[in-house]
């Protein structure tokens, strides 16, 4: 059973519709006690930092999400909810890794980055397996996550900035895998089959 | 890089695609899910909806429609027609669509992209803009092209930028429907000073128009209707046309 963290965030259907292709088993929830249940848990994301933060500390969901051991995908905003502080509405996010969000410099390339870019993987990490180097993947954000020792692929917009991370139970991916056609929906598979 | 989109536009109503030319006329293409999913099969970076059929009764049939969308395809989408409230954007947004477009509603109420921006982000936020050259000038239309404002086109395009919009997708009314190109002027001199990405639309015909909107007009991405509706133009062989062309795009 995997459970996707309902708390507004703006691609929730999204991820759901993906799973259901599957035909795997999951819950939309922000119950803590069915979130204990699950065997793994998807941290969806689509909006602004400090709004999403002020509903996971309305659903009492913070303590869970640092200190949970079961696998975790963040998704984009989600991803960025690992940093300790965020420049969107400077808040303090859950600080899983020390890296902090930062906001892309807008004065040579487009902001927000939306659209489609190359991810570069580093070979071996499971969330990765069986897809080809340098796909494209789907991305929408202003925000993003520098390159850091956790970065399990990057991707270049201006900057390089890390596509997708992984730390103990902790994943990431800034892009959207429920909407980068067969590369994504793999990425999802493999974090429901192979991550463990 | 980023890679530059190509998206087919539907106009959608009752469930069905139809484009005229020059915002009438209007032709049966077909069943728009099924169409979708064939896009998307060939590679098209995203879709537009566009819901045509617009009264309050016909809300509902377009949330269901976006929903069963959203459960076919499995790459970003945009929809837009009609919608004039924050509590439109919330419903077509949880329904699973990724951006709205807002147009007429925008330009009798502007903050409106402010509040969308703030609530649901700039990148769901997609200033939908109606541009007719004319004598004096490029002056913006709204209601679907039917009613002229007074309304300078540039300017506009500046404003929706620093009201929050996080795209323009920018129609030229005067090419639309012509087969002879899109208006790379006009793509290129607002190119001069936005940073959010903008969407050409209006007057493809041939893999040359694409092209130039990119290099000429530097647009992100070019969107076109009639043109893959007809199976005149495969969106497959035109993204291989592009990339031989130096242009970076998604195979």
């Amino acid at each position: 059973m995997i459970g996707i963290i309902d708390y507004g965030a703006g691609n929730t259907a999204s991820v759901s519709y993906a799973l259901e292709k599957f035909g795997v088993d999951f819950i939309v929830t922000n119950d803590i006690s069915k979130l204990e249940e699950v065997e793994k848990i998807i941290f969806p994301g689509v909006g602004a930092a400090e709004a999403a933060m002020a509903k996971l500390v309305s659903y009492n969901l913070i303590s869970l999400l640092r200190t949970t051991k079961k696998p975790v995908l963040g998704i984009c905003l989600g991803m960025q909810m690992y940093s300790k502080h965020s420049e969107e509405g400077s808040i303090e996010c859950l600080g899983i890794i020390e890296e902090n969000c930062v906001k892309f410099p807008a004065n040579e390339i487009k902001v927000p980055h939306m659209g489609w870019n190359s991810v570069e993987f580093r070979e071996g990490s499971p969330l990765f397996e069986g897809i080809p180097q340098n796909s494209y993947f789907y991305f929408a954000h202003s925000y993003y996550i520098p390159e850091n020792k956790y970065e399990i692929a990057s991707c270049a917009n201006g900057v390089k900035f890390c596509a997708a991370l992984n730390k103990d139970n902790y994943y990431g991916v800034q892009f959207h895998p429920e909407k980068s056609s067969t590369v994504g929906l793999k990425v999802l598979k493999n974090f429901i089959e192979i991550v463990n | 890089m980023i890679a530059k989109r190509i998206i087919p536009c539907l106009d959608v109503k009752n469930g069905r695609v139809v484009k005229g030319t020059n915002f009438v006329n209007l032709k049966d293409a077909g069943d728009a899910i099924e169409l979708a999913g064939r896009y998307s099969d060939e590679g098209a970076d995203e879709l537009v909806f566009l819901d045509i059929s617009a009264s309050i009764e016909k809300r509902k049939t377009f949330i269901e429609f976006v929903r069963e969308t959203a459960k076919t395809v499995s790459i970003p989408f945009t929809v837009g027609g009609g919608i004039s409230e924050l509590s439109d954007i919330e419903a077509l947004l949880k329904a699973g669509a990724d951006k709205v477009s807002l147009n007429t509603s925008i330009v009798k109420n502007p903050s409106l992209i402010t509040e969308s921006a703030k609530n649901f982000g700039s990148q769901a936020t997609v200033a939908a803009i109606d541009v007719n050259k004319l004598s004096d000038g490029y002056r913006i239309y709204i209601k679907g092209g039917k009613e002229a404002t007074d309304i300078e086109g540039i300017s506009w395009c500046k404003r929706v930028e620093e009201l929050g919009a996080g795209e323009i997708l920018l129609t030229a009314m005067h090419c639309d429907g012509t087969r002879a190109g899109y208006d790379t002027e006009f793509l290129n001199e607002i190119s001069k000073f936005l940073k959010i990405p903008v969407i050409a639309s209006g007057g493809a015909g041939n893999y040359q128009h694409f092209l130039d909107a990119f290099v000429l007009g530097h647009a992100d991405a070019c969107l076109a209707a009639g043109l893959f509706h007809y199976g005149e133009m495969k969106i497959k062989d035109l993204k291989v046309y592009l990339s031989e062309q130096g242009i970076n795009i998604r195979l």
